[in-house]
C-alpha cells in the first residue's frame, strides 16, 4: 500500500471504532429506560406503581398470606411515618384497606414522593393496588398529621407457597424538586 | 530516557542540546517511543503516588482503633487508591508498553497515527493533577469508593464534577490509545506478518483495545448521569424520581468487568512473550492462546453482575451470572497450562523477568481460584465486601498485572537503553516484592472470612494480628519498589552493553530482537526481511 492509500484505509478505520464508541455511550442512556421495561416485564422490579381497577376475584379463604407494611424515611425528612398495623394476614382474592399515617414536624410545607417495594420481589406482580398514595406526589402542611390509605388485593393465581411478603414504602423529601418545577 | 535523547541529538543534529527545546521535544513528540517512554514514567510515578496512598491504608489498619487519619480521609484514600493504580499506574504503563513495542514487533515504522498518539498521552498528566487537586476541595474527594456508587457519592462536595470529568478525559485518552493500536495492528504490519503470526501481546493489545472501546463509554455515560442527577435534577439513579440506584451498579460493572479483564489480558501477553525465551522453546498452544484470549473477552461482557449477588437479583439471574462467571476459568485456565507445558522441559534460566514471570503463574492462578469461589453466588453473600475479596483482585491485580509489568520493564529495558539492567539488584526486588506482597495480602484472606469488612478504618480486636502481618507486608512492598526505580535509573545511566538480541535465543521470538539495541529512533522503515518473520516462532 503507498502512503496515500494507507492513510485513507486508517482514517476509514478510526471513523468506525468512533461510530462504535460513540453507539456505546448512546447505549448506556438508551439501557434506563429499557432497564425499568426489563424488570417489570420479568416482575422483578419490586414496585407497581400504577392502579388497577377493583375487580372481583375469586376469594380463596382457605389461606392466609401475612402482610408486613413498613414505612421509611429516607435521609434527613422531617416526616413521622408509620402503618397503622404491622402485620396482617389476608386472604387472596379479598380486598383490604390499610391506612398509613405521616405527620410533618417541621415548620414548612413538605412534598414527599414515597416508593414502594415489595418483598420477595416475585411475588410484587400479585399485589394489585386499587388505591395508594405512592400514585402521586403528597404535600404536607405543617405540623399536621395525613391518613393516607392503601387498598390492595392478593392475586389468588399466587403461588401455593407464598406464605408472607413485605410491603415498604419510603418517603423521599422533593419540597426542593417540586418548586424549582412549578417556578 | 536521556539516553534516548542524546541517542537522537546525535543521530539528528536538527535536535538541539538547550533545555527549553529538550522539553518541548516531550510535549510534542509523535514519536512511539517518545510516547512510551512517556506513558511509562508516569505510570511509574503515579504507581508511587498511589503506593503512598496505599500506606496511608495500612498505616491506619496497622492496629484497631483510630490512630491517624479520621475516618472521612481514610475513605478518600481507599477511592483515589484505587483510581490511581488502575488508571494511572497499570492502564498507562500497558499503554507504554504497546506503544514501545507494538511497532517494534509488527515490522512498522511508528505507529499509525501519531499526532492522536501525542494528545492521547498529554491528556493523562491534566487529569491526574485534576484528580489530585479534589483533595483540597471543600468537603475532600471522593470518598464512595472506586465504583462510585449513588447514592453515597451524591453526597461528594466540590470534588464530584471534577471526578467526573477526569473520569471522561481518561475515557477519551484511553478510547484514542485504543484506536492507534487497532489502526496500527490492523493496517501497519510488514508483509509476511499475518495475524497469526503475532506475538501474544499484540494480539492481547488488540482485544483490550476492543474492550477499552466497548466499555469506557458506557462508564463515561454513567458518570455523566451522576453529574445530571446531582446538578441537573434527573433521576436515573435517585428512587425519589421514579430512577433506580442499582442501575448505576449494572452500568458500572458492565464496565467494571472488561476492565478488570483490561488490567490482565496485556499480561498474559506479557508472560506469553518471556516465558518461551527463557524455557528456550515456542509457545506451546500458540492457536489456542489466540481463541483463549478472544473467548475471555467476549465472556467479560455478560458476566458483570457477579459483583451484585448481594443487591438482590431473581434466581434465575444469580444462576446464569454463577454459570457464566464459572465459564471464564476455562480459556483462563488453558493458558495456564500452556504456560506449563512451554517450561516443560524447557532449558530454562531464572533471570529477573523469567522470576517474576513464574511468580505471576503461580500467584495470578490463586487469585484466579478465589475467583471461582466468588462466583458461586451463594457462597458469595459471604465474601461480599469484606477483605476476602479485596485479597482476590490484590492477587489477580498485584502479583498479577503489576508483577507482568515487572517482567516486561526487565525484559526489554536492555532494548530500550542499550544497557543491562543490574540482575543482582533486580533478583533482590524480585524476592523481597514477592515475599513481602504476600505476607501483606494473603492474611487478607483470613480475616475476611471471619467477617471483616473492607473500606473500614477500624476493626474488632480479634483481627489485630494478621491485619499487622499485612502492613508490615506492605510497607516492605512499598519501600522494595524504590530498588526498582533506582535499577531503571541506572540502567538508563549506562551500564554492560547489551547485544541487539539480549536474551540468548530472543530473535526466533520476536522482531524487536533484531533491532539495535537501543533501537533507531524510527523502528522499521525499510519492512523487515520476510525469511525473519516466517522463521519466528
Ligand atoms: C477466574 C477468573 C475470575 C473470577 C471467576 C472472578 C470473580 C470475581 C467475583 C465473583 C467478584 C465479586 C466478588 C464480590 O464483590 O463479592 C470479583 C471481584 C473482583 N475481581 Fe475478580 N474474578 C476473576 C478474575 C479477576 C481478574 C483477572 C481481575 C483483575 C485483573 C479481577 C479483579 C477483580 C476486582 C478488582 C474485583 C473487585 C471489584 C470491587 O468490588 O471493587 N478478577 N471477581
Ligand atoms: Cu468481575
Amino acid at each position: 500500500m503507498d502512503n496515500k492509500e494507507l492513510q485513507k484505509a486508517n482514517a476509514r478505520l478510526v471513523w468506525r471504532i468512533v461510530a462504535i464508541a460513540v453507539l456505546m455511550f448512546g447505549l448506556g442512556f438508551a439501557i434506563a429506560p429499557y432497564y425499568d421495561a426489563v424488570c417489570s416485564y420479568f416482575g422483578i422490579s419490586g414496585r407497581v406503581n400504577e392502579a388497577s381497577s377493583e375487580q372481583t376475584m375469586q376469594v380463596d379463604a382457605s389461606r392466609e398470606i401475612s402482610v408486613e407494611f413498613v414505612s421509611v424515611v429516607n435521609g434527613q425528612m422531617p416526616l413521622k411515618f408509620r402503618a397503622e398495623t404491622s402485620k396482617l394476614k389476608v386472604n387472596p382474592g379479598q380486598y383490604y384497606t390499610v391506612n398509613y399515617y405521616a405527620e410533618n414536624t417541621s415548620d414548612k410545607k413538605l412534598v414527599g414522593r414515597a416508593v414502594p417495594s415489595i418483598s420477595p420481589a416475585w411475588l410484587s406482580a400479585f399485589l394489585k393496588k386499587a388505591e395508594c398514595f405512592c400514585f402521586s406526589e403528597q404535600e404536607f402542611e405543617p405540623h399536621k398529621e395525613r391518613k393516607m390509605p392503601v387498598r390492595f388485593v392478593i392475586d389468588p393465581a399466587v403461588q401455593a407457597d407464598a406464605k408472607e411478603m413485605t410491603l415498604s414504602y419510603t418517603f423521599f423529601d422533593i419540597t426542593e424538586k417540586s418548586q424549582t418545577i412549578k417556578n | 530516557m536521556s539516553v534516548a535523547t542524546h541517542d537522537d541529538a546525535h543521530a539528528h543534529d536538527h535536535h538541539d542540546h538547550g533545555p527549553a527545546k529538550g522539553f518541548m521535544r516531550w510535549v510534542t513528540t509523535t514519536n512511539h517511543k517518545d510516547i512510551g517512554t512517556l506513558y511509562l514514567i508516569t505510570g511509574l510515578i503515579m504507581f508511587f503516588v498511589g503506593g503512598a496512598m496505599a500506606l496511608v491504608i495500612r498505616a491506619e489498619l496497622f492496629e484497631p482503633g483510630l490512630q491517624y487519619v479520621d475516618p472521612h480521609f481514610f475513605n478518600q484514600m481507599t477511592t483515589l487508591h484505587a483510581l490511581i493504580m488502575v488508571f494511572g499506574a497499570v492502564m498507562p504503563a500497558f499503554a507504554g508498553l504497546a506503544n514501545w513495542m507494538i511497532p517494534m514487533m509488527i515490522g512498522a515504522p511508528d505507529m499509525a497515527l501519531p499526532r492522536m498518539n501525542n494528545w492521547s498521552f498529554w491528556l493523562l498528566p491534566f487529569s491526574f493533577v485534576m484528580l489530585a487537586s479534589t483533595l483540597f476541595m471543600d468537603g475532600g474527594a471522593a470518598a464512595a469508593g472506586w465504583t462510585l456508587y449513588p447514592p453515597l457519592v451524591l453526597q461528594t462536595g466540590n470534588a464530584l464534577p471534577f471526578t467526573v470529568f477526569t473520569v471522561h478525559m481518561l475515557g477519551m485518552s484511553s478510547i484514542m490509545a485504543a484506536i492507534n493500536i487497532i489502526v496500527t495492528v490492523f493496517n501497519m504490519r510488514a508483509p509476511g506478518m499475518t495475524m497469526m503470526k503475532l506475538p501474544l501481546f499484540v494480539w492481547t493489545w488488540v482485544i483490550t483495545a476492543f474492550l477499552l472501546i466497548a466499555v469506557m463509554p458506557v462508564f463515561a455515560g454513567a458518570v455523566t448521569m451522576l453529574l445530571t442527577d446531582k446538578f441537573f435534577g434527573t433521576s436515573f439513579f435517585n428512587a425519589a424520581g421514579g430512577g433506580d440506584p442499582v442501575l448505576y451498579q449494572h452500568l458500572f460493572w458492565f464496565f467494571g468487568h472488561p476492565e478488570v479483564y483490561i488490567l490482565i489480558l496485556p499480561s498474559f501477553g506479557i508472560i506469553s512473550s518471556i516465558i518461551p525465551t527463557f524455557s528456550r522453546k515456542p509457545l506451546f498452544g500458540y492457536a489456542s492462546m489466540v481463541y483463549a484470549t478472544s473467548a475471555i473477552g467476549f465472556l467479560s461482557f455478560i458476566v458483570w453482575a457477579h459483583h451484585q449477588y448481594t443487591v438482590g437479583m431473581p434466581i434465575a439471574g444469580e444462576l446464569y451470572f454463577t454459570y457464566a462467571t464459572m465459564l471464564i476459568a476455562v480459556p483462563t485456565g488453558v493458558k495456564v497450562f500452556n504456560w506449563l507445558a512451554t517450561m516443560w522441559k524447557g532449558a530454562m534460566t531464572f533471570e529477573t523477568p523469567m522470576l517474576f514471570a513464574i511468580a505471576f503463574v503461580v500467584l495470578f492462578t490463586m487469585g484466579g481460584f478465589t475467583g471461582l469461589m466468588m462466583s458461586i453466588s451463594p457462597a458469595d453473600l459471604q465474601y461480599h465486601d469484606t477483605y476476602f475479596i479485596v485479597a482476590h483482585f490484590h492477587y489477580v491485580l498485584v502479583p498479577g498485572a503489576v508483577f507482568a509489568l515487572f517482567a516486561a520493564a526487565y525484559y526489554w529495558l536492555p532494548k530500550w537503553t542499550g544497557h543491562m539492567y543490574d540482575e543482582r539488584l533486580g533478583q533482590l526486588h524480585f524476592w523481597l516484592t514477592t515475599i513481602s506482597v504476600n505476607i501483606c495480602f494473603f492474611p487478607q484472606h483470613f480475616v475476611g472470612l471471619a467477617g471483616m469488612p473492607r473500606r473500614i478504618p477500624d476493626y474488632a480486636v480479634q483481627f489485630a494480628e494478621f491485619n499487622a502481618m499485612s502492613s508490615v507486608g506492605a510497607f516492605v512492598f512499598g519501600f522494595s519498589q524504590l530498588i526498582f526505580a533506582y535499577v531503571i535509573y541506572k540502567a538508563i545511566q549506562g551500564g554492560e552493553k547489551a547485544t541487539s538480541e539480549v536474551w540468548e535465543g530472543a530473535e526466533a521470538h520476536g522482531l524487536e530482537w533484531h533491532l539495535s539495541s537501543p533501537p533507531p529512533y524510527h523502528s522499521w522503515t525499510e519492512a523487515p526481511p520476510k525469511e525473519i518473520i516466517s522463521d519466528l516462532h
